[in-house]
């Protein structure tokens, strides 16, 4: 019983103290799971952490299901992963339902209308670096854009083009297989 | 019904949520604005400033802001939040012992690195959405995301500080 107040009140820390999310909350995760704990040996948390990036969903809450599971099976990886979203969703719940008030005050809107531009300038940065951890050239560069031109003026779904890359890779990797082959 | 398309979208994205945040962005933008216009673009990129301001994952933030507005209730935002994770439960506890054993697997790493160039566009796709008249008002609304852009890409700089100063900026120049 004292491993899951641990386990909810560790988690519950990290989803707190970590803003924006995502690999932001490794370093912190890695000091409470690996240094503080001795949940996970830095060998360990390093492969869980390849595993929680291969896997969809939210890093974060793939890392609490990982690591909760490996201290108490399920029912571990349930009370970590409440720990982890406990924090922003009572906090998120809280402005949603007193946010609209809050958006009809001028002074709010006038805030809102300097933001807005700058968080549109916070998603273009990560196309930017992430395109340069990618790998993106000359020669395929016609992927992103094409991608991100089918979603922005045709509205096609970003799932088909997820698909699409996930099968085009394995068709790439099987041609140039085939090719070294003959 | 409701309820049930908040379930089957969150379900969507958190099965498809891959390379990150900001790429899990492109998905929530493309249900909940552009298909099911649950909110506005304006409003979209607000709780995405809320987000980046506030602590947790922008999926899980998301999840729990839209759940309640669609619905009006907080079992709007609880169901839409364990939707979101349901997902990664059942491919951590399936296949999570495989992929530690595989995850040199050919096929595996053929599969990500046809992922890797699209999650880019995905990205890319977020801003382009968002980079309309709703969220630049006017000339300076420009200057003020050229500005933030050179900071965020120039220094270290945490993303909530250009938030902040944006928001001082507005306040005085609008």
């Amino acid at each position: 019983m004292n491993l899951y107040i641990t386990l909810f009140s560790s988690f519950f820390k990290i989803g707190a103290f970590t803003f924006g999310g995502g690999w932001a909350m490794i370093p912190i995760i890695e000091k409470e799971v690996v240094d503080k704990y001795n949940w996970l040996s830095k060998e360990e948390f390093l492969d869980a952490l390849a595993v929680a990036q291969s896997l969809p969903g939210i890093l974060a809450v793939n890392m609490s299901i990982l690591v909760g599971n490996k201290l108490r099976g399920t029912r571990g990886s349930i009370i970590a992963t409440l720990g982890t979203v406990a924090p922003s969703f009572i906090l998120i719940l809280l402005i949603a339902i007193f946010f609209s008030k809050f958006t009809d005050n001028p002074i709010v809107e006038r805030i809102f209308k300097g933001i807005r531009p700058a968080v549109v300038a916070l998603i273009v940065a990560p196309v930017l670096s992430t395109a340069k951890s990618a790998r993106i050239t000359w020669r395929n560069c016609w992927i992103p854009i094409s991608g991100a031109l089918l979603i922005w003026q045709l509205g096609v779904s970003p799932i088909i083009l997820i698909l699409a890359g996930a099968i085009g890779g394995i068709i790439y990797y099987k041609y140039i297989e085939h090719r070294i082959h003959n | 019904m409701i309820y049930l398309q908040l379930l089957w979208v969150y379900l969507k994205i958190g099965l498809f949520g891959f390379g990150g945040g900001y790429a899990m962005l492109s998905l929530i933008q493309y249900e909940v604005v552009e298909h099911h216009q649950w909110l506005t673009s304006q409003e979209f990129t607000d709780i995405v400033a809320v987000s980046q301001m506030t602590p947790g994952p922008i999926g899980i933030n998301s999840a729990t802001y839209i759940g309640y507005v669609t619905t009006g209730s907080i079992w709007g935002s609880v169901l839409a939040t364990t939707a979101v994770c349901l997902p990664s439960f059942i491919l951590v506890l399936l296949v999570s012992k495989f992929l530690l054993k595989n995850h040199n697997n050919p096929y595996i790493k053929s599969i990500f690195s046809g992922l890797r160039p699209v999650v880019v566009g995905l990205i890319a796709s977020a801003a382009l959405l968002l980079m309309n008249k709703e969220n630049f008002a006017d000339y300076r609304a420009i200057i003020i995301a050229v500005l933030s852009l050179i900071l965020v890409r120039k220094t270290k700089i945490h993303p909530i500080w250009v938030i902040v100063m944006a928001g001082f900026t507005g306040y005085f120049i609008y």
